[in-house]
């Protein structure tokens, strides 16, 4: 039985196929491809768990293909099927389904009515290859997936300006919890010394031999995993995106926001317990922040005035509790609880526009002039400071611009004297000098030791210069291009291993790379110069330029297309377990390079049309 | 701080502003107006292109549309070649009609509004929109919610601006991030002039176009605001605010927002300018594009003008139906109750059916049975003196869980989340797969209990409560029944049961509800005020005064009220009282004619909709209309006022025979009846409005989604109960949504009067306000000769004659088999007599 578990991946991946080459005004064919393959895989997903549990519900693991191997390090597809991936498949499968039924006459007429089934399909697939990922590298697959269906789907309505500008918020936050799962995959790598599977984790003396001996590094892998997961399921201090990501239409806000995507990260914990279940100051700390996030969310979503921030900020607080209850090791009751959560927040923000005449119902015939409430037995100052700090979210919002953002642009602007042309004139013969220098083994072991870190900074620069880069698009595109080669090099000082391993990690970035210069060129044949300095909505006009753009940026950014996202994670295997300088700012590198490709994507393709709207008036709209 | 400010006066500039801004009313008040009613006073295409050239709307269809519509033959040739020549003369209509079909035309400049304040991202590279507006939005919404939070704006009882004050005061927390913006909010003297000496520097000219660009920069907002302050009662749970609280909050935070990212200091937008910007006032210069726009605006209009003028004077004059007559119907003047008229007068041509607007000229206040407050039953403008209380047992009304606020607390949400949610799963499902009525629908029928008694007379004991005469004495009751008789009309041949017939909707996941129902009960159902017209015309009293002004009310005939809910396509009659066998029989048998009609109606409106097979029996169409109606997944449960295009004041005959496609508001008059116009002139007083207000808001929010409409529905997030906004930080959406005007052919509403031109003339100028939306061409006039059938049109001031150039229209036989053949609009046919 255990191999038949890719079908749960297959099914949607059949389905998303099929949506692609669709015609677009086909609403019929869309949509009927759509709950068919939810109604197939629900249909299947019931038979599958009946027998399954006719069998004892025994855990199983089916180790797929290799993907590749080197002599300490390898890539796997592995997939586990237990008690926990039950639930969420059944869960995912169940609301999915009645979502795609549901937006099949809800979206009707509207224009992106084949890309939302694209998007929606193209997450459930995600969504079941996390739930189904039997080690972290596949789940990692399913997890980035998750991230660029999430950011496309907030920014649906593309050409209006808040949709887009809070899709590639999100995506920042997404990116965080994406970097702490690279950097919990080197950790483990260098504690296991090899591929570990989530079922080998549930193995209590495997896990407690290795970690009796490096307590310190076991400690960092879980944090890495609270960071990821906290980031996923918006938890403190990252909950602010989870309201702004209601952009979308409401079923899609519903059943992604509402429900699946932010309950991926109870997931991650849940798949994780074994690994931290005997550290004991961990799983204090996710308790309290469970418990932190519960109480001050609920403080947030009792001062909202609109229906959807208050559905948002209940379902976190109720996530807070997930976690909670996950530390304490009640698993059946988190997943029973992460059940009912996920279809009454569905519920509630389908109906959510029922709210007006309802109540306004109940309060022509019950309305008190004014309600008492709990706070209302606080003295007025405390009162009055609790009120302001709910109703500007703790300033949540604000704290991630302030102290992660601005700081890099920051860093950016401080580097203004290194004009790009200086950048590429100094920095890019001196690169290749390095490297040729290298290949003749002129480096004294000094040298080598510090080439690393040193060559990893220079990448920073790079990538924090076409961040913050306001003017220039072809440039901005560029500097990620370099940076990726920079980090590269950086590695090969680490130790020797086989050059193979640096090209298939810089294949992808240079396909990608090329091919997004060409869009570039096309684009500025056609429509003359883009500056990075607004939004210029062009997808409009050029889909299919900006489909392949969109390809390119994916490629780029180490999307499961290429494969620089195994060669990402094997430069990663080669930076040593004491080098977490090195770690760093490779991760912020990978950080930075993600953003900034996705913002010159929505800069050029997103956002009101440069041509048809002004950029200071109503972009409110 | 004593400075003068020249060039700028507050009070002036505020109520500028508050003329301009959005007019719309929070969403339980939905009324239609003219979106661009700040603009009424010029001629129509001179203001549309002032709108557009100030405020960046967009006014008409595209050129590229147009000419598509031209392509597809629905803009007619010989009609656009018309409107060429009278515009632009017989020489150059070749050359125009060149520019109009094939030219490349260049862009059209971009608007001033916004130019001003834009500096601030172009000379400081600052985006002060989006540091500000979450905070502003928020306060706002916060402060006016009508129950959406849990836990309230902490001040109570205070305006606006001095709740803030109290808040930034009595707290550990500030609003503001520096020092200078908290002590100004807190000095009694500042005043609104010193911000803006601040921010625009002692440049008071500009002071007024700054204001400008900051309040149209979320117009939602400023003008939910400013309605708010002109009519508190729109929120049931009452709030101070205005829109000079705003201003002084907003300009407060924007001073804060720049001092902390210019610490080092920066000086007002006046200073940067280096040439002057053109200002809003600033003379509007010509636009051959607009001009080019307007000509394919009215040649586009004309094309179906000309076709119901014409299908007037061709259709066969229709036998009177002579004899008894079976009932008579008073419907409103709702375009939705076009089609339903016809089928009722077809199913039995020995019924009558007349059109007035839905309050039935009762005007009053109404408190259902439990009701904290009262519900305006009329026209927006009047305010009624009256009350009608519901009487009879308190009501229990169901509840739905889901939307229990305690679901939101961490600690009861824990236990609703295990429980509740599973089931909500089951009720998602059932949904989905059995639409049925729940407590979420805004159904038509909970206006009033059918059961439930009125109390509609005046009671010397009770008297007044809060001001309002509770019912109505006799001679205020026999006033409105005749003043209501004689402007149909009716005045005589009256049938055994006469139905007032009111009008309203239910749907589900609408917060635009209300402007689903009756407009001329202020978004309200017409159920009560059916009924209690009804029951005043059947008072013998009443019938006594009535005869000594020349109305002989049979005492063989009974009123009987009822109401027709447009979503549904059902009624509801409020036949208890009917207590005699007689006409027990009488009614079951008209009730029958009366739903025959409604499935018919369903037919007819089903082709509109991609999920019905218009092919089905009508029976099997209104069952599914009925799921329609109650279907979460449904965005367009009816398509309410879409198409509307006409407004037919004149007897049934006039139109009895022609196919109008539910395009037209029907308002009975008899000419006979009121030869001097005193009747017509109330008749227009309120049609003009209120028509030409659905019309215009229809135009608008069709030609201009993103600015004038609410865009598509399906991301909306309702704020406070009062509006709708995109996403959590978003303007206010005012307007209607795309789905309710996709369908919808943006053009004027044509007000076809039956009466002698000269009677119509000096009738509208006796009402200046009534005479300002046929001068300036917001809605165009004709009357039509009752006599001769000779058709003329209103234009400067004077009527002309018109000869429609379709010659002989299309008969049509059977409308079952064309209302199956497509769903776009239909041209005029006229209907086969047999």
């Amino acid at each position: 039985m255990q191999n038949y578990l890719p079908i749960f991946i297959l099914i949607p991946l059949a389905g998303f196929l099929i949506s692609l080459v669709l015609p677009k005004n086909d609403e019929r064919k869309i949509s009927f491809t759509a709950f068919g393959t939810l109604g197939v895989q629900l249909l299947v997903a019931v038979l599958f768990v009946a027998n399954w549990l006719g069998l004892g519900a025994p855990d199983w693991q089916m180790t797929g293909w290799i993907l590749f191997k080197n002599s300490d390090y390898v890539f796997q597809l592995d997939f586990l099927f237990d008690y926990i991936t039950s639930v969420y498949l059944l869960v995912g499968a169940i609301l999915t389904f009645l979502v795609t039924l549901y937006s099949r006459f809800y979206l009707h007429r509207e224009p992106g009515y084949k890309r939302f089934f694209n998007t929606t399909l193209f997450f459930y697939l995600g969504y079941c290859i996390t739930i189904l990922a039997g080690n972290m590298e596949t789940l990692f697959i399913g997890w980035e997936m998750l991230g660029i269906s999430s950011f496309l789907l907030i920014s649906f309505y593309r050409e209006r300006y808040l949709p887009v500008k809070n899709a590639v918020k999100v995506f920042s936050i997404y990116r965080i919890g994406d970097v702490g799962i690279i950097l919990a995959m080197w950790a483990s790598h260098h504690l296991w010394h090899q591929n570990i599977t989530f079922s080998q984790l549930k193995n209590a003396e495997l896990v407690h031999e290795h970690l009796q001996t490096h307590s310190f590094i076991g400690v960092f892998i879980s944090l890495m995993i609270l960071v990821s997961a906290s980031a996923k399921s918006a938890q403190l201090p990252f909950s602010s995106w989870l309201p702004r990501a209601m952009e979308g239409p409401t079923p899609s806000s519903a059943i992604f926001y509402g429900s699946l995507s932010v309950h991926i990260g109870v997931f991650l914990m849940m798949r994780t317990f074994p690994f931290w279940e005997h550290q004991i100051s961990i799983r204090i700390l996710i308790a309290a922040m469970g418990l932190i996030t519960a109480i001050i969310a609920t403080g947030i979503a009792r001062v909202q005035s609109s229906v959807k921030s208050q559905i948002a900020y209940s379902s976190i607080a109720q996530i807070g509790l997930i976690f909670i209850e996950i530390s304490l090791g009640f698993e059946k009751l988190a997943l029973f609880h992460f059940a009912g959560n996920a279809f009454l927040r569905t519920y509630q923000l389908l109906v959510s526009p029922s709210v007006v005449s309802y109540l306004i119902r109940e309060q022509f015939y019950h309305f008190e002039p004014r309600d008492k409430t709990v706070e209302d037995s606080f003295s007025d100052k405390i009162q009055n400071t609790l009120y302001l700090l709910c109703l500007k979210e703790w300033n949540l919002d604000s704290i991630m611009y302030q102290y992660l953002w601005n700081p890099m642009k920051w860093a950016g602007n401080k580097l203004n004297f290194l004009t790009v042309k200086r950048l590429i004139g100094i920095f890019v013969p001196i690169l290749m000098g390095i490297f040729i220098i290298k290949e003749s083994n002129y480096f004294s072991n000094d040298w080598t030791l510090y080439m690393p870190i040193i060559l990893g900074s220079i990448g920073l620069i790079f990538v924090l210069k076409s961040f913050t880069q306001r003017r220039s698009l072809r440039l901005s595109w560029i500097l990620v291009i370099i940076n990726h080669i920079t980090i590269a090099l950086a590695i090969s000082f680490n130790e020797s291993y086989d050059s193979k391993e640096t090209w298939i990690y810089l294949s992808g970035i240079l396909m990608a790379g090329i091919i997004g210069y060409a869009c570039i060129m096309r684009l500025f044949r056609l429509e003359g110069k883009i500056l990075l300095n607004r939004f210029h909505g062009l997808s409009e006009e050029h889909p299919k330029i900006a489909f392949v753009f969109l390809l390119a940026c994916l490629g780029l950014t180490g999307f499961p297309i290429t494969p620089t996202f195994i060669g990402e994670d094997v430069i990663f295997s080669h930076i040593h377990e004491d080098q977490f300088a090195l770690a760093a700012v490779v991760s912020l590198s990978f950080i930075l390079d993600g953003l900034s490709i996705m913002r010159i994507y929505a800069r050029i393709f997103m956002g009101p049309n440069s041509k048809t709207h002004t950029e200071f008036s109503n972009r409110y709209f | 701080m004593t400075t003068t400010h020249k060039g700028f006066h507050l009070e002036h500039v505020l109520h500028e502003l508050k003329h301009y801004l959005p007019a719309q009313a929070p969403l339980m008040d939905f009324v239609h107006h003219n979106t661009l009613h700040a603009f009424q006073h010029l001629p129509f295409h001179e203001a549309l292109r002032k709108a557009h050239t100030t405020l960046g709307y967009q006014v008409y269809l595209s050129v590229d549309q147009f000419r598509e519509l031209h392509h597809a033959k629905r803009i007619n040739d010989d009609i656009l070649n018309n409107v060429i020549e009278k515009k632009k003369g017989a020489k150059k209509t070749t050359q125009w009609k060149y520019k109009l079909l094939h030219q490349e035309l260049e862009s059209v400049p971009s608007p001033r509004i916004g130019a001003l304040r834009g500096q601030w991202k172009k000379v400081y590279n600052i985006d002060l929109d989006s540091m500000v507006h979450p905070n502003l939005f928020r306060l706002i919404s916060s402060y006016l919610d009508q129950g959406i939070s849990i836990w309230h704006f902490p001040i109570e009882n205070k305006s606006f601006l001095e709740a803030i004050k109290e808040l930034e005061k009595k707290s550990w927390l500030s609003l503001f991030k520096g020092k200078r913006a908290k002590n100004m909010l807190l000095d009694e003297h500042t005043t609104l002039e010193d911000l803006l000496s601040i921010l625009v520097g002692s440049h008071p000219h500009l002071y007024e176009q700054y204001l400008f660009d900051q309040q149209f920069a979320h117009q939602g907002w400023s003008g939910m605001v400013s309605t708010v302050e002109d009519l508190p009662q729109t929120l049931l749970d009452r709030r101070q605010i205005s829109l000079h609280d705003l201003i002084m909050l907003e300009c407060l935070l924007e001073i804060d927002t720049i001092d902390y990212l210019l610490s080092s200091g920066w000086i007002g937008l006046g200073n940067t300018l280096e040439n002057p910007l053109p200002s809003l006032l600033d003379p509007i210069e010509h636009s051959e594009v607009m001009e080019i726009l307007s000509i394919f605006q009215e040649a586009f209009e004309w094309t179906y003008y000309d076709q119901v003028l014409a299908g007037i004077q061709q259709e066969s004059k229709m036998p009177k139906s002579t004899g008894t007559k079976s009932f008579q119907g008073l419907f409103c003047i709702d375009d939705r109750e076009c089609s339903f008229r016809r089928y009722l007068e077809s199913i039995d041509p020995h019924c009558d059916t007349y059109g007035t607007p839905g309050f039935f000229s009762v005007e009053f206040f109404y408190q259902p049975i439990g009701g904290k407050f009262y519900s305006k039953l009329c026209p927006a403008p009047v305010t009624p003196k009256y009350l009608i209380k519901e009487i009879g047992d308190e009501k229990k009304w169901e509840t739905d869980p889901h939307f229990s606020k305690h679901s939101h607390n961490f600690y009861t949400g824990w236990i609703i989340s295990q429980t509740l949610g599973f089931w909500s799963a089951l009720k998602l499902f059932a949904n989905i797969f059995k639409p049925s009525m729940s407590p979420a629908t805004a159904s038509s029928l909970r206006h009033m209990d059918k059961f439930s008694q009125l109390q509609v007379d005046y009671d010397a004991l009770i008297q007044q409560e809060n001001g309002l005469q509770i019912g109505f004495k006799i001679d205020e009751m026999a006033n409105r029944v005749e003043g209501m008789l004689k402007s149909i009309g009716l005045v005589k041949d009256f049938a055994p049961i006469v139905y007032a017939v009111g009008h309203g909707a239910s749907s589900v996941n609408n917060p635009h509800y209300a402007a689903y129902d009756c407009g001329a009960c202020s978004g309200r159902a017409g159920s009560v005020n059916a009924r209690v017209v009804s029951q005043m015309a059947n008072k013998p009293e009443v019938r006594a005064i009535l005869r000594e002004r020349g109305i002989d009310i049979p005492d063989e005939t009974i009123f009987v009220g009822a109401l027709h809910d447009t979503t549904r396509d059902e009624m509801v009659f409020y036949d208890d009282e009917i207590k005699d066998e007689f006409y027990v029989k009488l009614h079951a048998q008209h009730a029958k004619v009366f739903e025959s009609a409604l499935d018919l109606n369903a037919k007819e409106r089903s082709r509109r909709f991609e999920s019905i097979n218009t092919e089905l029996s009508p029976k099997e169409i209104h069952e599914k209309i009925r799921l329609r109606s109650v279907s979460l997944f449904e965005p367009r449960p009816e398509l309410n006022h879409a198409t509307n295009a006409l407004c037919l004041v004149g007897r049934r005959e006039l139109s009895k025979g022609i196919f109008l496609d539910r395009r037209s508001f029907l308002n009975s008059f008899d000419y006979r009846v009121d030869p001097e116009g005193n009747y017509l002139l109330n008749i227009l007083k309120a049609a003009a409005p209120v028509c030409g207000g659905i019309n215009l808001e229809y135009y608008f929010s069709r030609v201009d989604s993103e600015k004038l409409g609410a865009g598509t529905k399906l991301p909306h997030n309702v704020m406070g109960l009062f509006g709708v906004a995109n996403g959590i930080d978003g303007d206010l959406r005012p307007g209607l949504p795309s789905q309710m005007t996709e369908v919808h052919d943006p053009i004027r509403l044509m007000l076809i009067v039956e009466h002698f031109p000269d009677v119509v003339l000096k009738t509208i100028q006796r009402s200046t306000e009534t005479y300002e939306w046929f001068i300036n061409d917001w809605v165009i006039l004709a009357s039509v000769n009752p006599e001769t059938k000779e058709v003329q049109i209103f234009e400067n001031g004077q009527f002309n004659p018109y000869k429609p150039i379709n010659k002989q229209l299309e008969h049509i036989r059977e409308i079952e088999s064309l209302l199956e053949s497509n769903q776009e609009n239909f041209p005029v046919y006229l209907i086969q007599q047999d």
